[in-house]
């Protein structure tokens, strides 16, 4: 597979690292009153769906940044490739 | 009809007429009690000894495409049950056991084969890793063996134990282990599951489950609507695409697993041997091909086919072993999907919704788990009870921080 970096351009995947679903990126508020339960789902369950998957991968042997990537997982076709800070920034997080 | 030699021979002589189909076409009733999804290794024992150990009638195993079409006929046909805990081992040996009286028990040749596993060491902290495990598969009634190097040599004189990369030390052996022919497996079960009564309904794809007030009361497919008292979920590998549509989130991801065959050669590696200092294994076929794999993709996949960067590092794997083999032509490779869970154990249980009933995180294990898988899955739907060598593989364990089972 080739990763279509932002900044760097084509790379190939075997320079990143696979993260998981970049439903990672929302990590439950721990003061939340069933902030027990929701750490449970964020840790073990995943959507794991066949076809467009959202997910992150570290670029660690090229630049050490994280990518969302969305990927199809029943073709590996990859449809959009974004930087995770800015992803995170677009919600509203500071970094 | 029973297999024998004395009919083979009957049947040599009378021009093969004699053979009749190894399992009935069976169409979807209306009614089940037990609807297994998933006509691979797993759903096809299932069935089985529902009906045998059980005695349960109206039981009928759906597929999506045709049996034993699945992860039962993509995989390396390792069996082994050298697991280190206690959660894990004494099911594993349990499947053994199953396995080295399979044959008998289905009439059916699935040319199990004891030939042997020889888990290789490349250093003293492995070595006492390596001990601690042989212990406790010994603790749990399995076979181990810490071989020597001189021992390894005698048996496998082609292993470079001096001057390699990474020098061989030793090996844990489990002279139990070996293969099994895959394919058999599915046949063999799927004989004796419709002998005993069981419907196998081919190219019957699950579209959706009916769930009214908490229970499931049966599943539409591409054949109609199927009701059943107890539906069991069977589908390793495509667990989250099937349980998406009861909206369960599961605690696994999908990846594809690599294998591959090399060209037929003559009879070289007499059991199967794991490198310790890297991921591959490998066992030769009886047909003369090297089989071997090693580690996943490592990203979500249910494409069935990975990519060149792990056929790389596998090959690396092999030639750090067998230098030998860099002379010989791959004939085939091939992907597989596996529902990896997130503790690297399966999970055999019942879901929160009533009557629906669960089987699936095998990981890159699911093969030499099949019988094993089959009865305790069966125990299970029979009595909504867990078999007692499956108490560890439920759903809660992640929640309750058991996960280390």
């Amino acid at each position: 597979m080739i990763i279509n970096h932002p900044i760097l351009g084509p790379r190939d995947s075997a320079e990143f690292t696979y993260m998981g679903d970049a439903a990672l990126l929302d990590r439950p508020d721990w003061q939340a009153k069933d902030a027990l339960l929701q750490f449970i789902d964020y840790g073990y369950l995943r959507d794991n769906p066949a076809g467009p998957h959202t997910e992150l991968w570290y670029h660690e042997q090229g630049d050490r940044s994280f990518l969302v990537i969305t990927r199809d997982t029943t073709t590996h076709e990859i449809s959009s490739v974004k930087l995770a800070s800015d992803v995170a920034r677009g919600r509203g997080r500071s970094k | 009809m029973r297999y024998s030699g004395l009919r083979v021979i009957k049947e040599a002589l009378t021009g093969h007429k004699g053979w009749k189909p190894t399992w009935r076409d069976a169409t979807p009733q209306n009614h089940y009690d037990f609807l297994v999804i998933g006509g691979g290794g797993h759903g096809l024992a299932t069935a089985y000894y529902l009906a045998r150990n059980h005695g349960a009638k109206k039981i009928a195993v759906i597929e999506k495409g045709w049996i034993g079409g699945g992860n039962v006929g993509r995989n390396t046909t390792i069996v082994r049950s050298n697991y280190l805990l206690d959660g894990n081992e004494p099911f594993y040996e349990h499947s053994l056991k199953l396995w080295e009286g399979l044959e008998q028990d289905l009439n059916y040749n699935a040319m199990v084969s004891q030939r042997g596993i020889l888990n290789l060491v490349h250093s003293d902290a492995q070595r006492d890793a390596f001990t601690r495990r042989g212990n406790a598969m010994i603790l749990n009634g399995a076979d181990a063996d810490l071989m020597s190097t001189k021992d390894i040599q005698k048996r496998y004189p082609f292993l470079n134990v001096t001057d390699a990369r990474f020098p061989i030390k030793g090996g844990l052996a489990q002279h139990r282990g070996g293969t099994v022919r895959h394919d058999a497996v599915a046949w063999g079960y799927a004989r004796a599951a419709d002998q005993l009564g069981v419907d196998i309904i081919q190219n019957c794809e699950v579209l959706g489950f009916r769930i009214e007030s908490g229970k499931c009361l049966g599943v539409e497919t591409s054949r109609g609507y199927i009701g059943a008292s107890k539906v069991a979920s069977c589908v390793a590998g495509s667990s989250g695409r099937l349980m998406a549509k009861a909206e369960m989130r599961l605690p696994i991801e999908s990846h594809v697993l690599q294998a591959f065959v090399t060209e037929g050669l003559k009879p070289i590696l007499p059991g199967v041997i794991t490198f310790g200092a890297g991921h591959f294994y490998c066992s030769q076929s009886d047909k003369g091909g090297i089989v071997f794999g090693g580690d996943l993709d490592g990203y979500n996949s249910y494409a069935q086919r990975g990519n060149l960067p792990v056929v790389e590092d596998v090959c690396e794997g092999a030639m750090a072993i067998f230098p030998m083999l860099g002379r010989v032509r791959l004939l085939r490779m091939w992907g597989g999907i596996m529902d990896m869970s997130m503790d690297g154990s399966p999970i055999i249980d019942q879901t929160h919704i009533d009557s629906l009933y669960f089987n699936g995180g095998w990981c890159y294990g699911g093969f030499k788990a099949t019988p094993a898988s089959g009865w305790c899955y069966a125990h299970l739907l029979a009595t909504d009870t867990p078999h007692e060598f499956a108490t560890a593989f439920r759903f809660d364990r992640f929640a309750k921080g058991q996960n280390d089972r």
